[in-house]
């Protein structure tokens, strides 16, 4: 009777300590994370904003960019004024932890094709957490060393995690030959959940030498 | 048998000095959980996939 007694007592034990990780682990992954990966943000936009208004700094051209380097900032007005995340290239867990993350192989900002990159909805920072509420029209800043790059949103659709020709130069049309700079942008859909995919179109509308800056209107967000 | 149990009475002291020794402890391990262990565990969650692919 004793020895019953003592295993279901450390049974009992072992289940709530098992109880209290999981619950750390909600805790780390709603609430950590994002702490973390806030502050590594607005550090790395920091560092790169300064690089940008200082010419003779080391900056990594889109071209040469290797995976996990930063090269540009995304602003979407929609998701605020403040909103502005780094763009690293590449799309391992890793990288997405960090920011958002370019699809290698995919177009440069600005280029002919279809420049693809991918945010977290939830956790990590969720860059693409309002991903959802843009609408057609809607602003996508793209913030080079040399470039103003300003991407109009077309439209959206929701997808299947493997339809991969989303990422086609003209999306879902493999065949085709591109003529336009598109930007796709996914995301995971529902949130928190991983049976879908959440994909925004956006064209290229006007970009802007650095130095020169973008108009004041770009920043305006419709109703 | 306890674990917890046997823990608090291997730890040395009076009480007050019994509590503060668990509290580190208690810290300690969050923060083990926290930096590597969790960080293992979070890409074979189900919400943490946002890119396209095979």
């Amino acid at each position: 009777m004793r020895i019953v007694r003592g295993v279901a007592g450390l049974l009992g034990e072992a289940l709530v300590t098992l109880g209290v990780v999981l619950l750390l682990f909600v805790g780390w992954q709603l609430w950590w994370t994002d702490v973390v990966s806030d502050a590594d943000s607005a550090q790395v936009v920091a560092t790169m904003q300064q690089e940008f208004d200082d010419p003779s700094s080391a900056w990594v051209h889109p071209d040469k960019a290797m995976p996990g380097d930063a090269f540009a900032i995304v602003r979407i007005p929609r998701f605020g004024e403040k909103f502005a995340r780094p763009l690293y290239e590449g799309t391992t867990s890793d990288v997405l932890a960090r920011g958002i993350g370019h699809y290698t192989g995919t177009a440069l900002p600005g280029e002919v094709g279809n420049f693809a990159m991918a945010g977290h909805r939830t956790t990590y920072g969720k860059p693409f957490n309002r991903i959802a509420e843009l609408r057609k029209g809607d602003v996508v800043l793209v913030e080079t060393r040399d470039t103003w790059f300003v991407y109009r949103v077309s439209g959206h659709q929701i997808v299947p995690p493997t339809q991969v020709s989303v990422l086609l130069p003209v999306p879902d049309e493999p065949d085709a030959e591109p003529g336009t700079a598109v930007l796709t942008m996914t995301s995971c859909h529902p949130e928190f959940s991983a049976r879908e995919r959440f994909v925004v179109h956006a064209e290229l509308d006007a970009s802007y030498p650095h130095a020169q800056g973008v108009p004041a209107d770009v920043w305006e967000v419709a109703g | 048998m306890s674990f917890y149990g046997l823990l608090w009475r291997l730890l040395p002291g009076p009480r007050a000095l019994k509590v503060v020794q668990a509290a580190i402890l208690l810290l300690a391990v969050v923060a083990v959980l926290f930096t590597w262990v969790f960080p293992l565990v979070a890409p074979y969650m189900p919400f943490n996939d946002t890119t396209v692919g095979e």
